[in-house]
């Protein structure tokens, strides 16, 4: 439950921004100029009109009762989820200058918020009363399991033979073959169902124009899409850890069916990519109790941003549970006990060296995994040629002899505005670094000062 | 990424060179080393690459670190309170232009960064590290930004540009700064700076020193006068304008031989500026020759009689003898004699009258214009507000050919000489009278934030032109300005000013929308300001 009646700080409300833009232009409305009719009820309700350029204002309702997280509604066209006028309402709300008084929920507000009050209680009472709610019939959804795994078979199969044709004639000539040769093969996988292969091979697509050394990577990747299809046809011999990463990489849907884990999670990233279908959100979390990080998956349409978005730097009180398959860090978010919240939690940190072998230790559970989340601890960025490496600080020598050592960033973070903030932070002094340590290198995705509280987003 | 881990891995390394020059080739060509029995090629291939990708991944190791930048300086200002510090980042974030068209409801947050800029630095605080590429990158679009900038940015800016060189800029910007050594004990660095230094490195020098020592810079430039080039020369006694006093009287009159007419009407120029000096009394000579009062008409009157010649003293003196092509040599010399006179010549001279008073004289043969014109020159290089006061006139005055006959520029350099409330308080009255149209230069030069009255009269006169039916936007130039100027105190007094009004008849069309947009642009962006203050001002009690 969120606490009721307590009133944000800016922050809090800023963290709930889908993208800079949104946190940009939620702050110009978060004056009390465009805003009339605001109030709030001590239910964790807030609503206001706001004047647009047109002529009738929008209608903007946040809830932010409910073990979910706020809710929000709003008459205005954006596509961006919550909008600017939610964020602009609840900066104002924030100010706390009295520009938003308690009081009723008018008319255009009343009934949106009722509902869901509603639908909160009902969904509540459901999951306490019928805990074994789900398919209605199991005898047929294993049968509609079985169908599909003899479809991923025939597909397995497939481009197994499609991989052997194409290493009987050799690599060089993917050069010039272009997409079209992965793009039917990917979507023959579609066909059978395997969405995991699926990207595999769309993305074995892209490596013969990825620059030098490129057949080394696409031998690595067709190695290891032959890895995965072996991995699939030999399952039932698999250890039950390894079988279930094989199910969920082929793309298999999996449900986090890990105990739930309550702890207080520390936001430590949050970044988006977006391809031409779907924007993929990755949230990383560092327990305080369990130590365990955990990865949050949300997904929105094309151009739409996620649903869920947390402040990166706060840490937040809720349930967390695992998805199958040995050492995955992927997890979902269950109930939330208490609002985001200013933290001191750390996650410690490594050396370069350890962070390297951690990854390869990963990759015993998960030979396909391509990086694992690592804190660097007392990194300097430091320039080399065209590229910048986190170098360990070597003030702190005591006697380890890999303390001059470094690990380079990936091609991606070197191309990112956050490399210039990480850089600006250290001042060449060590930072600390939390990122994705991998073959391609290590991506910083959030750093802070030594002996400083606050955290920096570098992505 | 990395290197892989050596001594196991030795024969591993070279089987893997095998299996991608097999793969590159295809199978067919070349057999791949041994698999398990019974697999194909192509197969026993895949399966012995799968192995070596897992086993070259899982045996990274990292890199040996390249050498280390230098430490960044220390920065000994206090940070910026956090506040402030994201304020900055969103000031920051915003790209002019974006939205493109009518400006809407939403504050110009580009425009108000300079302002924030100013106040952040007045308050002498650090920048939070991560906000410097953004304000570098800020700067580098807009030369205006960088002086404010980089001194917000600091040494920590200046270390980090040393590494993009998309930010060289910031290592050229400002070489006087950090190289104007701060105290006397430093005599043998300046000395060698001065005689060794680049042009801007040695312009930059004079004009630090010459800002604590006045005395100093002229030894200093008095040194190597001889030796410099002309338009070095020109550069160089440029900078004695500040703190010009008459001990500069000498060196200056030594100027007015120089080989080069510009170096000779600088000097000139910077004499008449000193009303003690024995330039500004001979030219107080030539001037009061010129200019007398005639008793003999119906009321007192000025009459002119101008140069009949500009000899070769007056040529000494500064004095161009060649006139611009369309002007009279006359009027051109008694222009120049004029606004190098010292003003206290004229009480004397004309029957003990005021300022007021001599302005207020009728002028005879069409000599007004050009007298008038001299006086308002002088009276801005010598900084006399009684005759700046005289001929500005009175701010409400309707009669285009009164003593108020200076032009918008003119008048916008007189109210220079001003205060700030007195400058504001004739503003706010032009206004009143006069409207907007005009205002515009005015109040450029007014002291932010305006003044009260100011404000309230630039407002109403806003009010009054949405009245009249006209659009915002033929009044943008003014509304800009008032959402950087407008004291942020004045916004409540704008909340009747945002409601859509009821469409007039004569109005133009849908002007009132418009109207009641631009007012809530200006509120909301003067309530950003006031934000913008509180949260700068903030840590300072905590």
């Amino acid at each position: 439950m969120t606490q009721q009646g307590v009133r944000w700080s800016a922050d809090q409300v800023l963290s709930l921004a889908p993208d800079a833009a949104s946190r940009k232009a939620g702050s110009k409305l978060g004056a009390a100029g465009p805003w009339s009719e605001a109030g709030c009820s001590d239910e964790g309700a807030v609503w206001g009109l706001c004047k647009g350029s047109g002529g009738r204002p929008y209608q903007t309702v946040v809830d932010l009762a409910g073990g979910a997280g706020p809710a929000y509604k709003c008459s205005c066209p954006s596509r961006k989820f919550p909008c600017k006028h939610a964020l602009g309402l609840l900066l104002l709300w924030t100010g706390d200058d009295g520009a938003v008084p308690s009081g009723q929920a008018p008319d255009w507000a009343g009934p949106w918020l009722a509902a869901r009050g509603e639908r909160t209680a009902r969904k509540r009472s459901e999951g306490a009363a019928d805990p074994a709610s789900g398919s209605a019939d199991p005898r047929a959804a294993l049968r509609r399991a079985e169908r599909r795994a003899e479809r991923i078979t025939a597909g397995v199969t497939e481009l197994e033979q499609r991989l052997a044709d194409l290493l009987r004639g050799g690599l060089a000539p993917a050069e010039q073959a272009g997409y079209g040769l992965w793009e039917e093969t990917a979507a023959r996988m579609v066909d059978a169902q395997a969405p995991g292969l699926a990207g595999r091979v769309r993305e074995l697509g892209a490596v013969p124009s990825s620059g030098p050394g490129w057949p080394v990577r696409l031998l690595e990747e067709c190695a290891l899409l032959h890895l995965l299809g072996q991995g699939w046809l030999g399952r039932e011999r698999l250890p039950e850890g390894l079988s279930a990463t094989v199910r969920s990489r082929v793309g298999l849907p999996v449900s986090a069916e890990g105990p739930a884990v309550r702890d207080r999670w520390l936001v430590l990233a949050q970044y988006d990519t977006a391809d031409a279908r779907l924007t993929t959100r990755r949230i990383w979390l560092h327990g305080a109790g369990s130590g365990r990080t955990a990865l949050l998956l949300s997904y929105g349409a094309a151009g739409r941003a996620p649903e869920l978005a947390l402040p990166v730097g706060q840490a937040l009180e809720a349930e967390v549970s695992s998805h199958p398959g040995a050492g995955q860090p992927r997890a979902v978010l269950g109930e939330r006990f208490a609002s985001p919240a200013p933290t001191r939690i750390r996650p410690p940190g490594v050396t370069t060296a350890q962070a390297a072998a951690r990854y390869g230790a990963a990759l015993r559970d998960d030979p396909w995994l391509e990086s694992v989340p690592v804190t660097l601890r007392e990194v300097v960025p430091v320039p080399d040629g065209e590229s910048w490496q986190l170098a360990d600080a070597t003030s702190d020598a005591t006697s380890d002899a890999t303390s001059d050592s470094a690990l380079p960033l990936t091609r991606a973070a070197r191309t990112r505005p956050g490399l210039w903030r990480l850089v600006a932070l250290s001042g060449g002094a060590p930072v600390t670094v939390f990122g994705e340590c991998g073959h391609r290198g290590f991506t910083p995705l959030t750093a802070w000062p030594r002996g400083e509280e606050k955290m920096v987003t570098l992505c | 990424m990395i290197r892989n881990s050596t001594p196991p891995e030795a024969p591993a390394t070279g089987a893997w060179e095998e299996l991608v020059t097999t793969a590159l080739l295809g199978t067919d060509r070349r057999t791949p080393p041994a698999g398990a029995p019974g697999r194909a090629a192509p197969v026993a291939l895949l399966d012995a690459a799968a192995v070596q990708t897992v086993r070259r991944r899982a045996g990274l190791r990292p890199a040996p670190a390249a050498r280390r930048p230098e430490p960044a300086p220390k920065d000994p200002r206090p940070p910026l309170p956090a506040a402030a510090g994201r304020r900055l980042a969103m000031l920051l974030a915003d790209r002019p232009g974006t939205a493109g068209g009518r400006r809407g409801t939403a504050p110009d947050l580009m425009e108000l960064l300079p302002q924030w800029l100013a106040a952040a630095n007045a308050h002498g605080y650090a920048p939070p590290p991560e906000a410097l590429p953004a304000l570098l990158d800020a700067a580098r679009g807009r030369t205006d930004l960088r002086p404010a900038a980089l001194a917000f940015g600091g040494p920590r800016a200046r270390w980090l540009a040393g590494l993009n060189p998309d930010w060289r800029f910031a290592l050229r910007a400002a070489p006087g700064a950090a190289a104007a050594p701060a105290g006397s004990e430093d005599a043998g660095r300046v000395r060698r700076l001065w005689e060794e230094g680049l042009f801007a490195e040695r312009v930059a020098l004079l004009a630090s020193i010459r800002s604590r020592t006045p005395a100093a810079a002229r030894e200093l430039l008095s040194g190597s006068w001889a030796t410099e080039r002309a338009e070095d020369r020109l550069m160089f006694l440029d900078s004695l304008r500040t703190g010009l006093s008459p001990d500069d009287e000498a060196f200056l009159e030594e100027a007015l031989a120089d080989r080069s007419r510009n170096v000779r009407s600088t000097a000139a120029e910077l004499l008449s500026a000193l009303p003690g000096s024995a330039l500004a009394s001979r030219m107080s000579g030539r001037a009061r020759s010129c200019v007398a009062v005639d008793h003999t008409r119906g009321t007192p009157t000025l009459v002119v009689e101008a140069p009949h010649e500009c000899d070769s003293a007056m040529e000494r003196d500064g004095i161009v003898p060649k006139a611009p092509a369309g002007r009279g040599e006359r009027s051109w010399w008694l222009g120049q004699l004029v606004e190098a006179a010292p003003l206290a010549t004229w009480p004397g001279r004309l029957g003990g009258r005021t300022p007021r008073e001599i302005v207020a004289l009728p002028v005879a043969d069409g000599w007004q214009g050009e007298l008038h014109a001299a006086w308002c020159r002088a009276a801005v290089r010598q900084r006399d507000a009684q005759w700046a006061r005289a001929l500005l006139g009175p701010s409400a005055a309707s009669d285009a050919g009164g003593p108020g006959a200076v032009s918008l520029a003119e008048r916008a350099k007189l109210l220079g000489t001003l205060d700030a409330a007195e400058r504001a308080d004739w503003v706010a009255g032009f206004i009143a009278a006069h409207g907007l149209p005009e205002a515009f230069q005015l109040l450029g030069v007014c002291a932010v934030p305006w003044a009260a009255p100011l404000g309230r009269a630039v407002v109403d006169a806003l009010n009054i032109a949405r009245d009249a039916g006209s659009y915002p936007w033929s009044f943008s130039g003014v509304m800009g300005l008032a959402e950087r100027c407008l004291d942020p105190a004045e916004a409540s007094r704008l909340d009747g000013l945002l409601a859509v009004p009821d469409e007039a008849e004569d109005a133009s069309p849908g002007a009132g929308g418009y109207w009641a947009e631009a007012f809530q642009r200006l509120v909301t962006t003067l309530r950003l300001r006031s934000a913008m203050a509180g949260e700068l001002e903030a840590a300072r009690a905590g």
